[in-house]
């Protein structure tokens, strides 16, 4: 569902520029209001979220998908724990549908998906793997590293069970938005994927910015 | 519904019944496989499975989905590591659609769809629910809430709309149905009865599954699970480098 949000990007409390392939990893406190905006379109924003204070307790795909009954995400979507708490809720969107499925890409997985011979290639987990590592003072290691969210992703599921990378629905400029139910960490790898077409080979970066929400 | 092929009575190892509301946990070595049956109809099987030597290797549902272009799974398909490795492939299926997305049940769940029964009231006939039954399985392994992670649901059929809305189909789960999961890894095995999360049977009705272990042939060059996909190939080629060094 297409929603604008009324939150002025002058008026963040926080805005930074994650280029094609880096990772990152920040607080957003209960309230505040996070934005992921696609700068130059279709890029996948491959992201995970921990309760700031009790990470063991983190966005689980499943749970997200069980609870709404609904494959994708959009405006008014709730994103649970795998202990079935409110992490975050979608409060603006103007892509429209995000994916919950399609996970992160690792140089172990490219081995399998494309080639033996990709194993050297730059891959989503090797950026969550040092995000946690890095910026969690919970010592936080692989076994953290779940189905994540893929922002700005078009991951449709047909009737009879195929599951295909349609083409991506987002575009330069298009933005989700989501309000903090909780103190979480949100850890971002702007997807460095060279080997899916979805964004024509061409990783590009996203802006991320913070509002201290009810103005 | 094509019944699988009857174990060879020398290569069957191990059987047992497993009620509704149940679970189980162990180690299954490669060359072996897991058969599951529903023997009345109306199963579920949560499952998650894990590389028993390492255990931070586990199922992955995005790369078994990707891997094979798939929302569910059936014979000849695979179920693949976060590794790029395959813990176990499905080389029989008399059911036809497994769900893997829709996770488990929780205490909360099982209260409002059911009501409250505790031990108390109703002995070992109290109601319990599918996180409950995984923790208390993972604990023995050294495995916690970290662990958790998307399981698949056995003989469960959950079907996406165009707009990704589910749906649950209560008259797929048959009696008799069956999978057999070859073990690729030494695979650690978890399981719990409960019911599917989007069960919409308004009853607490766990049912019970057979679970029988056979010795299985070695894995040809032509194993129709190896050739189903491109991506399942590559996936068995790194599961025998792994083996090899191993072991």
């Amino acid at each position: 569902m297409l929603t604008e949000s009324t939150y002025e990007p002058a008026q963040a409390v926080y805005r930074h520029t994650i280029l094609a392939g880096d990772r990152w990893m920040h607080v957003v406190r209960q309230g505040q209001i996070f934005r992921i905006h696609d700068l130059e379109g279709n890029q996948a924003a491959d992201t995970l979220i921990y309760d700031a204070h009790h990470p063991d307790d983190r966005y689980s795909a499943s749970d997200t998908i069980q609870r709404q009954g609904k494959l994708y995400l959009t405006t008014g979507s709730v994103l649970y724990s795998n202990l079935g708490h409110a992490l975050m809720t979608i409060v603006a969107d103007t892509c429209g549908r995000h994916d919950t499925l399609g996970g992160a890409c690792s140089r172990e997985s490219n081995t399998m998906r494309y080639a033996l011979d990709k194993e050297h290639m730059h891959a989503c987990r090797d950026s969550f793997i040092r995000g946690v590592q890095e910026c969690c003072e919970h010592h936080l290691d692989k076994r953290d590293i779940t189905c994540n969210i893929n922002f700005f992703m078009n991951v449709p599921v047909t009737p009879d069970g195929r599951l295909t990378f349609a083409d991506g629905i987002s575009a330069p400029g298009r933005y989700v938005e989501l309000r903090a139910e909780r103190d979480v960490y949100v850890l971002i790898s702007n997807c460095p994927q060279l080997n899916n077409p979805c964004n024509a080979y061409n990783p590009t970066p996203v802006e991320v910015l913070i509002w201290d929400g009810d103005r | 519904m094509t019944q699988l092929p009857p174990i060879p009575e020398g290569d069957l190892l191990h059987r047992e019944t497993i009620r509704g509301g149940g679970m189980w946990s162990k180690v299954i070595g490669r060359g072996k496989t897991l058969r599951l049956t529903d023997l009345e109809g109306g199963a579920n099987v949560g499952l998650l499975l894990y590389n028993a030597l390492e255990r931070h290797e586990r199922y992955n549902m995005p790369d078994t989905l990707k891997g094979q272009h798939i929302f569910y799974l059936t014979a000849p398909y695979c179920l693949h590591s976060d590794m790029g490795r395959l813990l176990c492939s499905i080389t029989g299926d008399s059911s036809g659609w497994h769900d893997t997305v829709c996770g488990c049940s929780d205490a909360k769940l099982v209260r409002q769809k059911y009501g409250e029964k505790t031990y108390e009231e109703a002995r070992n006939d109290f109601h319990r629910n599918g996180r409950e039954c995984f923790l208390i399985e993972l604990a023995k392994w050294g495995l916690s809430e970290k662990d958790l992670v998307p399981n698949l649901n056995l003989f469960s059929k959950v079907i996406s709309d165009e707009e990704g809305a589910l749906s649950f189909d209560p008259t797929h789960a048959k009696a008799g149905a069956a999978i057999d999961l070859r073990c690729e890894l030494d695979v650690l095995v978890v399981f719990n009865t409960c019911q599917h999360p989007l069960d919409p049977n308004p009853q607490y009705a766990p049912k019970p599954v057979q679970l029988e272990v056979f010795r299985n042939a070695p894995v040809v060059e032509d194993d129709p699970c190896r050739l189903s996909r491109p991506e399942n190939g590559r996936a068995f080629q790194n599961t025998e480098v792994y083996n090899r060094l191993r072991f």
